[in-house]
């Protein structure tokens, strides 16, 4: 009977395996989209499985012959890895299936070769959660940006995602050296396994040092402020699967990674680094969604969104951490709970959503919200299973996005008992930023549905437009679900990250002590909310008074033109824009942005509306970077002079300080 | 664990809250009339206007989807497990346990998407305009009333609303400096949340600044009954929650059948006077612009958590 490790090693044996047969047939598209995907989904619903019952198990470990001569690849599966994992399988199976009927002949790479980026991006993401050395780990993390940077740049002939993809690149590489740096600092003395990195006891100092390089390294990789630039550039570009695989997974092992320094290779933890990550989460969280609300490309608007949830997910740790430190445990349980919880949540509805966006591209190849409209005549499938991607996202009971606020809100309720005279004050008042960014996230998902699928069509081509395929109204369905699922069970939820929580913190959120239907943090009088319950109330009521109406009154109806007041000419023009629907938030959050915008005059024979919206970071921050490093380049220059007799000096004037040294 | 006068409660309060939420209406609507020299027509006339509008027949545009259909459910549905959940005749309530106050806030935000979404699917301009507004006031509002509730829920260390009131109710009867902020937020997101002046004008829905009224513009028939109704609960919710935060005496802690007789006339007395200050509110005040709804909005955010602040700086 072989163990779960061994199980998963299979998944990702036959995932590379199923990448390496696209390579063999690369246009031969029935085969990718009708054996080659599928089967990697059915791969993925058993690594869900076996990291599923990994959980409630011991921790397994293998070593790979592979690898350095002194350093093989060592795995180990524990908690944290499997419920990584669990998130991992559960939701490519959804995208795998999606997958099987988005990719088409004639765009960009072909399909076998999408195969194997494809299959190689999610192995090495598995492996990347199995690692248990640096090298491993490098290796792993590496091969999962180089994978999805040729996913990404696989629309390679147009020059903006050329230019999005190196952006990607460049980013994951600046933070994959401050990991890099991290472990260096980790090890000690000792080799790179993470074994020895937790028997090593650093100095506080340089353990800070460590702190800040796994915060700066993994923020990079999640997107944290002000090193988020490079995600709303690089996940709209990717093909929609991608994209959904890219904010689903790929940034949650950023969070993975930067768990796993915290809580378990450091095992020390100060306060203060966790009022930094609360501090960074929160100016995330509200960057995000403030610039989520003016977009008007509908993957870029979700991509922001990724920004946003991110945030949230790195406030949780914040107070996971500061509790911890002040030997808390419960309350800690309590805030890292909620912030596995909005992990998981955020793979669900943000993979649904971006997979409903590329079935739009695809029924309509239009990007811009400014030409949707109307969809949900002509896409019911894709239009019904988004609202609830929608519903989830905003944050609204019962599905599964408010579980994870609220439990945060419960965590923040808790923060006066902090013993610090300030800290017990300042950071019960950052719910209200928590308040405000999942309150302005409602904002953002409204414009996003209505705009997209409700109104009138705003061009006539989208007439055309034409449902999802079954394998991708199958993958929509299977998010869906979860989405329904992970709202209405979260005791069963809780239940599972409790094994994470129980090993990272030593101490377990606990199941509900009023049943299953009720989950109750910490005590049942401080505070209650059953979703079964607020779900059945709500279907019962409407049940009753749709029946009470039909009964007592009729059900007479008639269609007409729309009244709108009364006027007569309306036009699909007339509706709200993605722009109008963003006006608020722009003159409200006037200072976030840099605005270019061309108004015109009333007595403009062609009136031309024009407005661009940027980020201040990338002029404050990155130019001068760029600015800096071109001047240090021409330095560099001076020295290059193009003859091989100038180089040979330069090795026998190197030669001759070393020589210097050596004595 | 479930007891019978809590169960009595529990249904008595929802039945009433359906049943009297267009008297409220009405009573509001006679003095305000009354307030501005006018005659008024009768503190029964929602409900003459409720069964003229289930009794005519829904006219619907010819794109609208059945997500515009199910939004008038939805919404009533919405308002009723509101009213469940907020404490009125008793604390002893059985549905208590299913939702807390962030969950209330929930279900308010619930309801506020489903209505901008159903004012979108039409796709007239009236519709997608009010829709905007909504949540550019909801998105504002939200947090502002959370905050107040953060505020009552740090003072009684609970947030299941019926400890809170059981907490507030036994307290000693001093001004709370931290309430008495939350009050005053409270009372202008209320007003901004039930589409009231000075951010809202529920009498006309021909005004190019109006709210509410742009979005259900296209509604008619049993679908508008359905949503003036809700309408007319969200506002009778939202008194409660200000009785229940602000003046919860007389509101029996358990669940006994003698208290439940007592606490009908003090909710009744204590709607009366509300619904009299609403009027006078309204009457007193202007309309603002609609640029100006965020500033006034922002004040009443920065007032709930001032009010969390002082909590932490005079009272604990």
């Amino acid at each position: 009977m072989p163990g779960a490790l061994q199980l998963i090693l299979g998944v990702i044996l036959l995932w590379l395996a199923l990448g390496l047969a696209g390579v063999f047939f690369p246009r031969n598209l029935p085969l990718v989209s009708r054996v080659l995907f599928p089967a990697g989904a059915v791969g993925a619903l058993a690594l869900a499985a076996a990291a599923l019952d990994a959980l409630g198990g011991d921790t397994q470990s293998l070593v790979l012959p592979l690898g350095l001569p002194e350093l093989p690849f060592h795995l180990r599966l524990d908690a944290l890895s499997a419920f990584f994992l669990l998130l991992l399988g559960a939701v490519t199976a959804g995208v795998s299936i999606f997958a099987a009927g988005y990719f088409r002949r004639g765009e960009g790479t072909p399909p076998g070769l999408q195969c194997l980026y494809y299959h190689l991006f999610i192995a090495s993401m598995a492996l990347v959660l199995l690692a248990d050395d640096a090298y491993a780990f490098m290796v792993f993390w590496e091969t999962m940006a180089l994978s999805s940077y040729f996913l990404v740049t696989s629309d390679h002939t147009k020059p903006e995602i050329r230019r999005a993809g190196f952006l990607y690149l460049l980013i994951a590489h600046v933070g994959a050296i401050g990991i890099l740096l991290c472990f260096g600092l980790l090890h000690g003395t000792g080799d790179y396994t993470f074994d020895t990195m937790r028997a090593v006891q650093l100095a506080p100092v340089w353990a800070t040092v460590a702190f800040a390089l796994a915060l700066f390294g993994f923020g990079a990789k999640a997107g944290m402020l002000p090193l988020h630039v490079w995600l709303p550039e690089a996940h709209p570009a990717a093909p929609s699967p991608v994209s959904a695989l890219m904010s689903a997974v790929m940034l949650k092992t950023a969070i993975y990674g930067l768990l796993r320094v915290l809580f378990d290779l450091l095992h020390m933890q100060v306060w203060w680094w966790g009022v930094v990550i609360l501090v960074l989460g929160l100016a995330t969280a509200l960057y995000g969604v403030v610039f989520s609300a003016v977009q008007s490309d509908m993957k870029r608007l979700l991509a922001y969104s990724s920004i946003e949830n991110i945030g949230f997910i790195l406030v949780g740790i914040g107070l996971a951490v500061t509790f911890q430190a002040y030997g808390m445990r419960a309350l800690a349980a309590l805030s890292l709970t909620a912030a596995l919880y909005h992990c998981i949540n955020h793979a669900f509805f943000k993979s649904l959503l971006f997979l409903a966006t590329g079935s739009v591209l695809h029924a309509t190849h239009e990007r811009a919200l400014g030409k949707l409209g109307g969809l949900i005549h002509r896409m019911p499938w894709v239009a019904w299973l988004a609202l609830i991607g929608t519903l989830a996202i905003a944050g609204l009971p019962p599905l599964n996005g408010f579980v994870s606020e609220w439990l945060m809100l419960q965590a923040f309720l808790f923060t006066p008992s902090l013993p610090h005279p300030y800290l017990n004050m300042l950071i019960p008042v950052a719910a209200a930023a928590i308040a405000l960014a999942a309150a302005l996230a409602g904002y953002v998902m409204v414009k996003f549905y209505g705009v997209v699928f409700l109104g009138q069509p705003r061009e006539q081509s989208l007439a055309a437009a034409h449902d999802a395929g079954i394998w991708e109204r199958v993958g929509l369905v299977w998010l869906a679900a979860g989405c329904i699922a992970l709202g209405v069970a979260p005791v069963a939820v809780i239940g599972v990250i409790d094994a994470v929580s129980g090993q990272l913190l030593g101490k377990t959120l606990g199941a509900s002590a009023a049943g299953w239907m009720f989950l109750t943090p910490i005590s049942p009088d401080r505070a209650s909310y059953a979703p079964f319950l607020f779900l059945i109330v709500i279907l019962a009521v409407w049940l009753l008074t749709w029946l009470a109406v039909r009964y007592f009154y009729h059900s007479g109806m008639r269609r007409a033109p729309p009244w709108d007041c009364g006027f007569p000419a309306q036009t699909a023009r007339m509706q709200d824009t993605a722009e109008g629907f963003g006006q608020p938030i722009r003159q409200m959050f006037e200072p976030f942005f840099r605005m270019q915008r061309e108004l015109p005059t009333p007595f403009d024979a062609k009136p031309r509306y024009r407005v661009i919206v940027e980020d201040h970071l990338w002029y404050w921050l990155y130019l001068p970077i760029v600015k800096v490093t071109e001047a240090l380049t021409r330095v560099v220059t001076l020295l290059q002079r193009g003859r091989i007799s100038v180089y040979l000096t330069y090795s026998f004037v190197t030669l001759l300080i070393l020589l210097l040294f050596v004595k | 664990m479930i007891s019978w006068p809590g169960l009595i409660a529990q249904l008595t309060e929802i039945v009433l809250a359906v049943l009297l939420a267009p008297v409220l209406l009405g009573w509001v609507n006679q003095w305000r009339a009354w307030l501005q020299n006018k005659s008024g027509p009768g503190i029964l006339q929602p409900y003459r206007t409720l069964r003229k509008l289930f009794a005519k027949e829904a006219v619907l545009a010819h794109n609208a989807s059945p997500l515009f259909r199910a939004t008038p459910y939805v919404l009533f549905a919405c308002m009723c497990l509101a009213a469940g959940i907020v404490p009125t005749l008793g604390t002893d309530l059985p549905f208590s346990p299913a939702a807390d106050a962030i969950a209330l806030v929930g279900i308010f935000a619930l309801a506020r998407v489903f209505i901008s979404l159903a004012a979108m699917d039409i796709g007239t301009a009236f519709g997608s305009l009010g829709a905007r507004r909504e949540m550019m006031v909801g998105f504002l509002a939200e947090p502002a009333l959370l905050m107040v509730l953060f505020t009552a829920s740090l003072i009684s260390h609970s947030t299941s609303l019926a400890t809170i009131v059981e907490h507030l109710a036994q307290m000693k009867f001093v001004i709370y400096p931290s309430l008495a902020f939350a009050g005053v937020a409270f009372t202008m997101v209320s007003l901004a949340e039930n589409a009231r002046i000075p951010v809202d004008n529920p009498s006309t829905h021909l005004e190019l600044t109006m709210i509410h009224e742009a979005m259900v513009l296209e509604y008619s028939g049993r679908h508008l009954a359905l949503i003036e109704w809700s309408a007319a609960l969200k506002m009778f919710v939202y008194s409660c929650i200000g009785i229940a935060l602000f003046f919860p005496f007389g509101i029996p802690a358990g669940g006994d059948a003698f208290g439940l007789l007592l606490a009908l006339p003090a909710l009744v007395a204590k709607l009366a006077v509300g619904g009299f200050a609403l009027a006078l509110i309204e009457t007193l005040s202007a309309k603002m612009r609609i640029f100006r709804a965020p500033e006034y909005l922002g004040t009443a955010f920065l007032l709930a958590v001032l009010a969390m602040l002082i909590h932490f700086l005079l009272e604990s």
